[in-house]
């Protein structure tokens, strides 16, 4: 295909912070419609993506090459197999959510969207990227607006959760960048090309593989965060503003888990079977420890952050077993996850936009009250924790259906995870919604008509893959039946 | 004799004198101007520069090859950045301000000799050339008792290593009979096949001249006059000596080691690993504390040259291109960084990284600007300094020198630490005290040649490692 159709996904959110940044600050209605506009085309071009995959092949599609610093061998390459084309629908959705939901900003909005509009670019760029060099530019390019994003318009604590958020995911990726190098020269002619080096795996020695494995590990295992890499988490998701919140839940943590389906597992195969089970142990510690912090959680906000961990969990346990059912699931609960908790984090921010407290007790029999943001909060929390026809269920059982013949006393203890968040969601959904009204909130407004807006299309999705799942299954089989082919497992 | 390959240092020569002349005869008032000038006069060394050929002069006391060619363009940058911001920074000196710009141009003269010196005499006077008038302009503001000091200290320890450095120069013509450094390599080598082991007297000769060379980089453990002199000097002067004046003693200490000393390689390039390392950690370490920014981007620099010592420790022509290309990277944004605090502190008079407290309302452009270099100097993607970090990693790593890469990493988180909280001052604090900030036409012009440099050199750095590896090529041609 001709139309560079990834490069005008990736590089249209920048051109909107280009003409964000020449606005006057003042302009702020404009701002926000600019911002609305220029990470709308993204996900009307992600549409497109979607028509015109085909699903048949593993095979990069809508590939575009230049090249760009010959002597460092790097190239500015491009491509989307099924395993991106899902992460870029997402992102494209999740920002223009977002962007919307930010609406209410009203303190330096001018940099509040140009900041924005740059995450933006930098996560779609992560998902297309196939040369290492062009994959780590926007893998770090994207910590900078983020940093500001939270240290800027965060909660009490945001200066500490914004550089320790910084501190974190730099310390992880810059052993990724040693991998990255230590690649390049091991292999012979070198190259940074991603789909060469996965064609080059066989060549290299298994040591070799096993080191370069963990020096990724540490980085994948920050972003998404494995145990015992997490604690970063609570604070930035609790202190970031709700949109950011979102997009760190929704896309950053998937990074993690898209690293290591696109790097680790093609490219070092035997160390991806060598590190399954210590994987699949950590998997059970995320799931079972991140449900069991969650039911001690008082502010709502920390819940939904810890059922990240929690949820995570589950995509691991889904690679670990390096089964096509079981990285399908992952797949699906990549997807499902960020509409989820997406949706999730922008509810909790329009109750605290209201009630500036998130503290779960402080609220009561609020359905008598807010009969449609509390019908829609349950219905999202139904969707987490795992209930039939809605897209968590189809994830969490597809990966206990492929992990379960590999590790089954782990996958066991595992489904205990799932009791468990029922349970602090039931209990959150009962002291919230049901039961007495507390009369101190007797003036709460209900939700608006732009809130309601945000969160349907996350609905929509939700259902729809709940109850077919088929094109996502269509979408992503072929390559993740590659993935497996290429691990041996 | 070809003599046209010294046009340039002959040019820059007279120019310099023009301008010491001129300022007798020059309005008193309007003798910042004379900034105007001495930028010209880069300039057209410079356009010289280009026309310049290849080749030898005076048997091979003159060099003029890639590398002398490369690091001269980095030295008449610096000059043109640290004289573009001065000019501004001369009104508040009453006197002598043609001197100022006279003495940078001198400066820079001399690393331009340095660079191209083929032989350890030449080398030597090239040296005092370049620090002599360092001197001086590090005690330009007398009436600040902190310049004053910075002065001395400068002098004192300067001289010290000069001393050292000669002492080294003495012991190695005692073994070798030569100054030429092609020659002495020849000597040293078969002095090498015929011995085996290196002697005493040549462990002492390599550690005079690292000991030597070290004060000129601020070295660790070389480094302890750099803080003081670094906040005590007039800022555009600091800038100056932080990127020409290290630049010069490395590109010295490249020539010397890469062609004299190669036969000994293995065995001080441990030392220089150790040293680098040592630098990465103290400088970045001691960094966090620092309340003045002046200070804090002295041990940064501290730290910085343990990076750029990288590419000498991978000792293959990837690694001199690296630490090439590092050196121009480091320029735009280090130099950039400096401007900003200048721009900064004429403003407000204040130097305390504190008071850069809400920066990005007052002179938002400013703040975007120095939050520009300073992630560059961190090494974030897709600025110069990432590029340069990747460069200079990948020549070690392709060498097997994963260690010192490790240590490097390590550091450099360390490091994002302190330049973020510039950042996190200028936009995350509010401040209480009010400015209108005005930024005058000259610091507006230095501040966009940084960041363009930044930038270009990150996004499009082709040229740039083209022009670094043709750097190299000069001691890889066996």
């Amino acid at each position: 295909m001709s139309f560079p159709i990834l490069s005008y996904m990736i590089f249209c959110p920048l051109l909107g912070m280009i003409l964000v940044m020449l606005l006057r600050k003042e302009q702020v209605q404009v701002i926000r419609w600019v911002s609305a506009l220029f990470s709308f085309i993204p996900l009307v071009l992600s549409f497109f993506l979607l028509a015109h995959y085909d699903p048949s092949t593993s095979r990069m599609q809508f590939v575009e090459f230049h090249k760009w610093i010959p002597s460092l061998g790097v190239n500015y390459q491009l491509g989307a197999d099924g395993l991106s084309v899902p992460m870029l629908f997402l992102t494209a959705l999740l920002s223009f959510v977002s962007i919307i939901a930010s609406f209410n900003i009203n303190f330096r909005v001018k940099e509040y969207f140009a900041f924005f509009l740059l995450l933006e670019t930098g996560m779609m760029g992560v998902f297309a990227a196939l040369d290492f060099f062009l994959f780590y530019i926007f893998w770090e390019v994207m910590l900078v607006p983020m940093y500001f994003l939270i240290g800027i318009w965060g909660g009490p604590r945001k200066e500490y959760a914004a550089i320790k958020f910084f501190l974190y995911t730099l310390f992880g990726s810059v052993f990724m960048l040693v991998g990255i190098l230590a690649l390049y020269f091991t292999v012979e002619p070198h190259t940074l090309n991603m789909m060469e080096l996965i064609r080059r795996a066989p060549d290299l020695t298994r040591g070799f593989q096993l080191i370069v494995y963990v020096a990724f590990y540490l980085a994948f295992a920050i972003k998404v965060p494995i145990f015992p890499f997490h604690t970063w988490l609570p604070d930035a998701h609790v202190e970031a503003p709700t949109a950011v919140s979102v997009i760190l839940a929704g896309i950053l943590l998937k990074m993690g888990i898209y690293g290591l389906l696109r790097i680790s597992y093609p490219m070092f195969p035997q160390a991806a079977i060598y590190f399954a089970l210590p994987l699949a142990i950590l998997a059970l510690i995320n799931i079972v420890y991140g449900a069991l912090v969650c039911m001690a959680q008082k502010d709502l906000k920390k819940l939904v952050a810890y059922s990240s961990v929690s949820h995570m969990g589950y995509c691991l346990l889904g690679i670990a077993a390096i089964t096509v059912t079981g990285i399908s699931g992952c797949v699906f609960q990549m997807v499902s996850h960020g509409l989820i908790t997406g949706a999730l984090f922008l509810l909790v921010g329009v109750l605290y936009d209201r009630a500036h407290t998130r503290d779960i007790h402080a609220f009561g029999g609020l359905w008598i009250k807010l009969p449609v943001y509390s019908g829609i909060m349950t219905l999202f929390c139904l969707g987490s924790l795992g209930l039939p026809g809605l897209s968590g269920f189809i994830s969490e059982f597809m990966v206990f259906l492929g992990s379960f013949p590999v590790f089954k006393v782990l996958v066991a203890i595992a489904v205990l995870g799932v009791v468990i968040t029922a349970g602090y969601f039931l209990r959150m959904i009962q002291w919230m919604f049901l039961g007495k009204f507390n009369t101190k909130w007797e003036a709460l407004p209900e939700i608006s008509g732009r809130e309601i807006f945000t969160v349907t299309p996350l609905a929509i999705l939700m259902i729809f893959i709940g109850v077919y799942p088929m094109p996502l299954a269509n979408i992503i089989k072929a390559t993740v039946e590659n993935i497996v082919h290429l691990v041996g497992g | 004799m070809n003599y046209s390959l010294l046009l340039p240092e002959i040019f820059l020569l007279l120019w310099t004198l023009f301008i010491f002349v001129l300022d007798f005869f020059w309005d008193k008032s309007k003798t910042h101007s004379l900034g105007w000038l001495s930028l010209l006069g880069l300039g057209i060394t410079a356009g010289l520069l280009f026309g310049s050929g290849k080749g030898n002069l005076f048997g091979n006391m003159f060099l003029s090859d890639g590398f002398s060619f490369y690091f001269k363009l980095v030295f008449l940058s610096a000059a043109f950045l640290a004289i573009l911001s001065s000019i501004d920074f001369v009104k508040k000196i009453d006197k002598y301000r043609g001197e100022y710009f006279g003495l940078i141009l001198l400066s820079t003269l001399g690393m331009m000799f340095l660079c191209s010196a083929g032989e350890l005499i030449t080398l030597y006077i090239a040296l005092e050339l370049t620090t002599i008038p360092l001197f001086v302009l590090a005690a330009y503001l007398k009436s600040d008792s902190r310049s004053a000091e910075a002065g001395i200290k400068y002098v004192i320890l300067g001289a010290i290593s000069s001393a050292i450095l000669i002492y080294g120069i003495s012991i190695i013509y005692g073994l070798t009979g030569a100054t030429d450094l092609a020659l002495i390599q020849f000597s040293l080598a078969s002095q090498h096949l015929k011995f085996g082991a290196l002697g005493p007297a040549l462990i002492f000769g390599i550690i005079f001249f690292i000991a030597g060379f070290g004060f000129k980089l601020a070295l660790v453990p070389f480094h302890v006059w750099a803080p003081d002199v670094y906040q005590g000097a007039p800022t555009p002067i600091t800038a100056f000596l932080s990127v020409a004046s290290k630049g010069a003693g490395l590109a010295a200490f490249v020539r010397i080691f890469f062609v004299s000393f190669n036969v000994f390689q293995p065995d001080w390039v441990m030392i220089i690993a150790v040293l680098a390392s040592l630098g990465m950690i103290l400088g970045n370490i001691v960094a966090l504390m620092q309340t003045n920014i002046k200070r804090m981007l002295a041990y940064s620099s501290i730290a910085q040259i343990g990076y750029i010592l990288i590419g000498v420790v991978a000792f293959s022509w990837r690694g001199i291109s690296s630490l090439s290309f590092y050196m121009f990277a480091y320029l735009f944004a280090n130099m950039g960084a400096f401007i900003g605090a200048i721009t900064f502190s004429n403003v407000t008079g204040s130097d305390e990284i504190k008071d850069y407290a809400g920066l990005s309302r007052k002179s938002p452009g400013l703040a975007l600007c120095m939050t520009v270099f300073l992630l560059s100097l961190v090494g974030i993607p897709p600025l110069a300094g990432f590029v340069g970090k990747y460069y200079i990693f990948a020549s070690a790593i392709e060498r097997g020198h994963i260690g010192i890469v490790i240590i490097a990493i390590l550091t450099s988180v360390i490091a994002l630490y302190y330049y973020v909280g510039v950042v996190r001052e200028m936009y995350f604090r509010k401040s209480e005290k009010e400015f209108s900030f005005s930024i005058p036409f000259s610091l507006k012009l230095a501040l966009f040649i940084c960041v363009i440099g930044v930038l270009l050199a990150g996004l499009f750095p082709t040229p740039f490692i083209d022009a670094a590896t043709q750097a190299a090529q000069v001691f890889y041609y066996w």
